[in-house]
């Protein structure tokens, strides 16, 4: 368990949170820019000093009154936004400088490992000056790895990269975490990336958390201030539950709903992970047995919520154990009569798979 | 001939070993003082910067005057030097090389401070994120990133040192072998009208120093007018 809560003015915004985060899997610190994000991160790593506040990771006590652990007594790792390697160190120097500063006893991740899992070993020789922006980042995530830490923070670790690097570093940070078990957190203001690597998400405005939780539950609440219009949607996660070979379909299922889907050759009972946008879910009163949308899923309506647009309105239907947001127009919502409660059909015209 | 030769290398010996030993205690006493003005945002910042600098503006004789009247009987820290039984410092090798710690200080203080300024404060957190200490982070991460501006920060301290004039006269005299170095010998030899000899020794400081600007110029960044300008200040990616 990690459990902060840091008091911090700061000219525009004073940052007042208070969280308790899973030490497994990774976090998402999601807000807009400018909201505290990083702030909070620093004063994670020690490298800021709240005047006031408690840190504990895992039982240890970080901060807590009086008492600070500076930043390199802390089992802590922190992937800048840029890369901030060391110019004067070749690669393979940079990724042991934090881990020959450990006691054997302490190296609970070897370098092999930490170099293998960003997949690194065709760089180590090289200068610094001769990486591109993506494996610069994928060094300085090894770098932050090989220490051992209890707690990997990672700021925006992909702000400064094009969709092409990014593309590369996203599975990277995907497996790390099975791999290595270690809890991240991951700060951005992308949504999509938050969808693709959280399990959990904190939800950050102007220095205080607004909301948090798993990402299913968090993404689908319509009273939260989520990035609106084409970014609406919810992720669910599952596994991969049936084939039909002679289509190249494949069926994913999650809690409540299953949903067929060009096959991703992935083996039958794999884990995935889905994002449903609310602008590819309509909703109908009765099945629709001769369309050509597959994914009709029976749903009840949970809420709903005026969307950007006045035509429009976002509603939550609930499918077993999953929540799906639908848009529709506001002329539908009155024709079909949704109300909360009223069993529904959600028509899914597509889905994207995340990993 | 040969007696004028003798004593123009025994004031050369003496300068370069002034001036080693000025840059070498510039340079222990300028890193904390340049780190310090580079990190800091003490109201005290701009004040001990201007008294740094002093040297720059001011006439070498100003400098010495002062130094002579400080470092004299009289003095405050000529009668502390008397009370510890070490004499008095004005016409002395020791006298000296506190002058030339003050005349030569801009030179060494200002290039450490742009090249630490230029290491930023980033690759100082991102070390302290990976175990290591204050002491660790200046020596393994500080250091070796300001290098290019230490090297320079020692050769300039050097090259102005061999060069001082006006300091020397008013605190060191023109003593041979504790005080007399290549420009005093220099003003001797003019004095005497031995112009070939004089020739010889300003040619000496001039080829000397010329080199060690245009190594310093060199190896500057482009486009940077200042001779202090941090080498290291490149951009990063």
């Amino acid at each position: 368990m990690i459990e902060a809560s840091l008091q911090l003015p700061r000219g525009a915004f004073t940052l007042d949170v208070s969280m308790a985060l899973p030490s497994q899997g990774v976090s998402a610190l999601f807000g807009p820019s400018g909201c505290g994000k990083t702030t909070l991160l620093r004063c994670l790593a020690g490298l800021e000093r709240a005047p006031r506040g408690r840190v504990v990771v895992d039982g240890q006590v970080w901060q807590h009154g009086a008492a600070f652990t500076p930043p390199h007594r802390r089992a802590v790792g922190v992937v800048f936004q840029e890369s901030s390697l060391f110019e004067h160190l070749d690669v393979r120097r940079n990724v042991a400088f934090g881990w020959q500063r450990l006691a054997p006893a302490e190296r609970r991740i070897s370098l092999d490992d930490a170099i293998a899992w960003t997949g690194i070993e065709p760089l180590l020789e090289r200068s610094t000056h001769a990486l591109s922006g993506g494996e610069r980042q994928r060094v300085a995530i090894a770098r932050a790895l090989a220490v051992s830490p209890r707690l990997l923070l990672m700021d925006e670790p992909l702000a400064a990269l094009d969709a092409a690097r990014k593309a590369e570093i996203l599975p990277a940070i995907e497996r790390l975490n099975t791999l290595s078990g270690i809890a991240i957190l991951y700060v951005s203001h992308v949504i999509a990336e938050v969808a693709r690597l959280a399990d959990h998400v904190v939800l950050m405005d102007a220095g205080r958390v607004v909301a948090a939780g798993p990402v299913g539950d968090l993404l689908s609440r319509l009273d939260l201030p989520l990035p609106p219009g084409e970014d609406a949607g919810v992720v669910l996660q599952g596994a991969v539950g049936a084939l039909d070979a002679p289509f190249h379909l494949a069926r994913l299922d999650v809690p409540g709903a299953a949903f067929w889907t060009r096959d991703p050759g992935l083996p039958l009972g794999h884990r995935i992970r889905l994002r449903v946008l609310a602008r590819d879910v309509s909703l109908s009163l009765a099945a629709q047995p001769g369309s050509s949308i597959v994914n009709q899923v029976p749903a009840t309506v949970d809420s709903i919520a005026d969307d950007v647009h006045p035509s429009q309105v976002l509603v939550r239907v609930r499918a077993g154990g999953s929540a799906l947001l639908a848009r529709v127009t506001r002329r539908s919502a009155q024709a079909l009569a949704l109300a909360p409660g009223q069993a529904v059909w959600a028509m899914v015209k597509s889905v994207a798979l995340l990993d | 001939m040969d007696a004028d030769w003798a004593a123009d290398l025994q004031a050369v010996t003496l300068t370069l070993e002034l001036a080693a030993l000025v840059t070498v205690l510039l340079l222990a006493g300028g890193m904390p003082l340049a780190w310090w003005l580079a990190r800091t945002t003490s109201r005290w910042k701009a004040p001990l910067s201007a008294v740094v600098a002093l040297p720059l503006v001011l006439p070498p004789t100003v400098l010495g005057f002062y130094l002579l009247m400080l470092m004299g009987p009289h003095g405050i820290v000529g009668q502390a030097t008397q009370a510890l039984g070490l004499g008095l410092l004005p016409f002395t090798f020791t006298g000296l090389v506190i002058a030339s710690m003050l005349y030569s200080m801009p030179f060494v203080v200002q290039p450490l401070q742009a090249a630490f300024e230029a290491v930023g404060a980033r690759p100082m957190e991102a070390a302290a994120t990976l175990r290591a200490g204050p002491w660790e982070r200046f020596v393994h991460v500080a250091l070796p990133l300001a290098r290019r501006g230490i090297v320079t920060a020692a050769v300039l301290g050097f090259a102005h040192t061999v060069g001082e004039f006006g300091v020397v006269l008013m605190i060191g005299g023109n003593i041979p072998g504790a005080t007399r170095v290549i420009s005093t010998q220099l003003y001797n030899h003019v004095e005497a009208f031995e112009y070939a000899a004089a020739h010889r020794l300003a040619a000496l400081l001039l080829l000397f120093s010329f080199a060690v600007l245009l190594w310093v110029y060199w190896r500057r960044p482009h486009g940077s007018a200042s001779i202090v300008a941090a080498p290291d200040a490149r951009p990063r990616a």
